[in-house]
């Protein structure tokens, strides 16, 4: 489905706009029979039990958006268990979907339309909708025992709780269960469709195209031809629920972010998704074979799940049996000339540390994928955090420096993985990309990109002898290094005359023999030290329009929340610098000079302060640290705030 | 009852897809530059002197050969030939020679390990690459005890062993390598002993040829820590006694002259030793390598008396072919590509739902 968004007709600026204001801006515009207002961005939050499928519809919500041309942002949040006890709070799962006429950054703070399947969900999230909202109520299960299995003692429909806010309460499973009724299905079955009901009201209510939604459900379901039109029924009746029912007079568009996106053809995309194809992308562009060696671990399994289903690109995907021996196989595949990859979260991490070592020993090309959750051990499976950064830098024995590279938006994972495998493959080095659950199954918009803006990753293996030896005899040096990088030659094995042995033990430089010698120790501690820390890396760019005094500094996920808030300070008049960290080993070279700019530099992390504590040790810069971690991305009205404070202090 | 060998077919052997030396090779090509450092009389010499000196008769390219080792005396393997190599991390070699061997099928394979390094730290690599059946050639050096660590008990030391850790002796039950090996699965499943060159390279001729994962243990012995701990199979005298040596369509029968064999318990099914008589001369058990079942093969490796050795069968105890993994996942990469065409990189960049921005 490809929809065409022309030159507005009426142009959104989405220049300056502040998308943390408490309320849309408003207009009205002429309505044909019901009400039509229009509105420069929405909030909505589906929320129901883990079985209602609310991710689902969040998702399908969310490509309609997508295809309309809205610039958008999304917040899934879900439990980390499969199907928590039905109708229990902990079994509430969520997704939240921001989209507007313009640039937007987050999946915004507070809901301006909250759909809640059951109890559990209006009680999980009514303290983050504020008054004024509209709250939509599937009111089939405010029956007493859902009620009371959450601590309602009299229903909140009618007991003034929800006084203030502009309440719908549609009997949404007894809706479904009325349109299906031709369809033979019992009772429990045609219940399930009540989330396409939701959609299709959803859907009525902001405009959105269904095209894409029905010809997705018919692929979805394209074996259970019943099912499928069912599922088409629901929605549809959702949509006409809409059109006719008095209760909801007024429908609302918001017009395609036209102004936000520069010229191209674009896609929604989520963080795990964009990295797969970032993945294989750098695969192609460097012409090895993708080999992925990886456990199955929340939030990193979508990788693996889409690299298996990609082996028409010669991707090799091995599911091993630990987190241990799935990196063991990745560097047995670099050995052997593979594009290898590992994929995982922190506790993945943890176990993998020693063979993450043994890379750095190797000098082979290794990317290690984190997608960091909650910790410390199995902490928040299916939460965002960002406590890894110091895992990634210093968590092995030994002096072991591993490049990291941090994706700052979903998109921009693509990228990310790009940089990450341009750095493993130049300086023969092991490198973290380290993601987080907010990117991972977050999305926004992506322009596509043209093959031939890809990077070209190609690499020269060892052909032949590298060395002269004093008797004049050609030999093959597996340690000698590019005097410029400092990566040794990648001889693969299969080429005559090539032969050596390389190992986790000390080896003397050049010939790669086991060495204990003191001062060959002392060398290659920093030598490789100095591969890494000679790695180049782009300066950090400095946004500064107001000359500003203070400096907000972050790294990953944080980007959206923290240019959210700035945008909103300088929208107050309030002058403040932001920049934010790519590459977080090495840090850029102009790093220093940038945070000796400012008299006061601040940076909000999802942990206790990890990258504030390597500034303040590297650069004797007294960093403030603003920390969150409750496994949900920062909000960015909370986030200037602080910023604010900051710079009054 | 006379046990019928009925499954004999010839094995697909992976070897062809490894380019073959060109010109002919000599056991001084496998010798690499540098100084063998094990213990003066260790029994890792021998077995490095066996694989070195078979090596020529495989006929492979050396360039297309690797040995993956883990950590110990024995895995210290990979410096002292001359093929490609990699001396990794303690219990991890199965899973990097997995990576290896599944990425790239023109390669052999090769897998050094010890009692410690396999069964102990990478148990769990061991059981699962031999479950795979990734087309490895594993060589488990058994000598019972850790070495290189100065001398600890190991998880095949025998029971009650009195080491450095264990003042008044070991508490945990051994592994019986053959066992935990035909347990898992494995395909092929040898013992052989580093005294015994010509029975160790007759033992590597078929690991090398089997399609699939290939464990041999060998028991090796460490003069420094656990002298003489398989003495009664070196022993000519004792070794009589000791040894069954198992040949694939032949009786299992061993002592002076053949006159004990192995024969199926009627009542419990299960194999004993009994003397030879005229009587139950025809009941003797013929060995079957190739036998489906692993059943046999795991009754035989229940034979021997963990601590005075008696009644070990050495040899190739099971050699069955089934799909090996490397063949597996390479049949699946051509079936994509047959079925969905080469990958479009711009193609999956795109996908179904998109839409355009014009200026």
């Amino acid at each position: 489905m490809t929809s065409q968004v022309n030159s507005p007709a009426v142009q959104a600026d989405g220049a300056g706009v502040d998308e943390a204001l408490d309320a849309p801006v408003t207009v009205p515009v002429k309505a044909p029979e019901k009400e039509v207002r229009r509105l420069d961005r929405v909030i909505i939050r589906f929320a129901g039990d883990s079985g209602d499928g609310m991710q689902l519809t969040g998702d399908r919500f969310t490509s309609e958006t997508a295809s309309f041309g809205n610039d958008l942002s999304t917040l899934p949040n879900f439990p980390a268990e499969i199907r928590a006890p039905a109708g229990t709070l902990p079994g509430v799962s969520s997704f939240q979907l921001h989209f507007a006429d313009h640039d937007i950054l987050t999946p915004g703070d507070a809901p301006n339309v909250l759909v809640a399947m059951n109890p559990a969900a209006l009680k999980a999230n009514l303290a983050d909708v504020p008054r004024g909202a509209e709250i939509i109520i599937n009111t089939d299960e405010f029956t007493k025992r859902p009620m009371a299995k959450v601590g309602y003692e009299t229903s909140p429909l009618e007991d003034g709780s929800l006084d203030g806010y502009s309440v719908h309460p549609v009997p949404l499973t007894t809706l479904t269960v009325e349109a299906l009724k031709d369809f033979g299905l019992s009772r429990k079955d045609a219940g399930r469709s009540k989330n396409m009901f939701a959609l299709g009201l959803l859907s009525w209510m902001y405009h959105r195209p269904t095209e894409g939604t029905e010809a997705f459900l018919r692929r979805k379901f394209a074996k259970k031809p019943d099912i499928a039109e069912a599922n088409v029924a629901a929605f549809r009746a959702g949509w006409n629920f809409g059109e006719t029912t008095e209760d909801f007079a007024v429908s609302y568009e918001v017009a395609p972010a036209t102004a936000a996106f520069p010229p191209g053809t674009y896609r929604n995309i989520s963080g795990n998704l964009a990295l797969s194809y970032g993945l294989i992308a750098a695969g192609q562009q460097a012409d090895l074979p993708l080999y992925l060696g990886s456990y199955p671990i929340t939030p990193a399994s979508d990788i693996l799940h889409e690299l298996s289903r990609h082996k028409n690109f010669g991707v090799r995907t091995f599911q091993a049996e630990d987190e241990i021996a799935a990196i063991g196989a990745a560097l047995g595949a670099a050995f052997g000339g593979q594009l290898a990859v590992t994929t995982t979260s922190g506790p993945g991490v943890a176990l993998k540390s020693e063979t993450i070592g043994l890379a750095v020993s190797l000098e082979l090309p290794l990317l290690i994928v984190a997608i960091q959750r909650g910790g410390p051990s199995t902490g928040l499976p299916t939460k965002t955090e960002q406590a890894d950064l110091l895992q990634a830098m210093y968590g092995r024995n030994g002096e072991a420096p591993v490049p990291v590279v941090a994706p700052r938006t979903p998109a921009d994972c693509f990228d990310a993985a790009l940089e990450a495998a341009r750095i493993a493959l130049t300086y023969r080095t092991p490198v973290f990309l380290l993601s987080d659950g907010y990117l991972a199954n977050g999305s926004e918009p992506w322009r596509i990109p043209g093959l031939d803006e890809l990077p070209d990753l190609r690499v020269q293996f060892a052909k032949g002898p590298n060395h002269e030896l004093a008797d004049g005899t050609e030999v093959f040096w597996p340690y000698k290094r590019d005097p410029e990088t400092l990566a040794r030659p990648w001889a693969l094995p299969g080429t005559p005359g090539l032969e050596h042995r390389i190992g986790g033990i000390e080896k003397q430089d050049g010939t790669g023999n086991i060495s204990y010698d003191p001062a060959n120790h002392d060398f290659m501690v920093r030598t490789r030290q100095a591969k890494v820390d000679g790695i180049t890396v782009p300066d950090l760019a400095v946004d500064d329009p107001d000359a500003a005094r203070t400096l907000v500094l972050g790294w990953g996920s944080t980007y959206g929340p923290i240019t959210a808030a700035v945008r909103r300070l300088r929208g107050e008049g309030v002058a403040i610098a932001q920049a934010h960290l790519r590459h977080l080993n090495p840090f850029p070279g102009n790093l220093e000079e940038v945070l000796k700019r400012y008299d006061k530099v601040v940076v909000p992390e999802m942990n206790l302060g990890q990258l504030a504590t390597l500034i303040r040790a590297k650069y004797l810069v007294d960093a403030r640290s603003y920390n969150q971690v409750n496994g949900m991305p920062f909000k960015a009205e909370q986030l200037a705030t602080a910023l604010k404070e900051a710079i009054d202090d | 009852m006379t046990e019928t060998v009925t499954s004999s077919e010839p094995k697909h052997s992976l070897l062809s897809l490894v380019p073959r030396a060109e010109g002919k090779q000599s056991m001084k090509d496998f010798k690499s530059d540098q100084e063998v450092r094990w213990c003066p009389g260790c029994g890792d010499y021998a077995v490095l002197a066996a694989v070195q000196g078979f090596m020529p008769e495989l006929g492979l390219a050396k360039e297309n050969i690797v040995f993956v080792s883990g950590i110990g005396c024995s895995s210290r393997f990979p410096y002292y030939m001359n093929t490609y190599g990699m001396h990794s991390i303690h219990g991890r070699a199965p899973a990097i020679a997995t990576g290896l061997a599944s990425s790239r099928r023109d390669l052999s394979v090769w897998v050094v390990t010890g009692d410690g390094d396999a069964l102990s730290i990478g148990g769990n690599h061991l059981i699962h690459a031999l479950r795979r059946n990734v087309n490895l050639k594993i060589l488990l050096f058994n000598n019972r005890i850790y070495g290189l660590t100065k001398g600890q008990y190991s998880p095949t030391s025998e029971v009650g062993k009195i080491t450095k850790s264990t003042p008044m002796g070991s508490l945990d039950a051994p592994f019986n390598p053959v066992s935990l090996a035909i347990g898992a699965e494995a395909s092929f499943v040898a013992r052989t002993v580093d005294s015994d060159r010509k029975h160790l390279t007759e033992v590597l001729r078929q690991a090398a040829d089997h399609p699939g994962t290939a464990l041999v243990e060998i028991y090796q012995n460490c003069n420094i820590f656990n002298d003489g701990a398989f003495e009664a199979l070196k022993d000519k005298e004792q070794a009589q006694e000791a040894v069954i040596r198992l040949e694939h369509g032949q009786q299992i029968r061993f002592g002076a002259d053949g006159a004990k064999g192995v024969v199926r318990d009627a009542v419990t099914g299960d194999l004993k030793v009994v003397a030879v008589t005229e009587k139950n001369q025809s009941q003797i058990l013929v060995h079957d390598a190739h036998q489906a079942s692993p059943t046999t093969a795991f009754a035989l490796s229940r034979l021997a008396d963990p601590d005075t050795l008696h009644h070990t069968p050495i040899g190739v105890f099971r050699s069955v072919e089934r799909p090996v993994y490397d063949t597996l996942m390479a049949d699946q990469l051509d079936t994509a590509i047959e079925r969905d065409g080469k990958g479009d990189l711009g193609a999956l960049l795109a996908g179904k739902d998109t839409w355009t921005v014009v200026g």
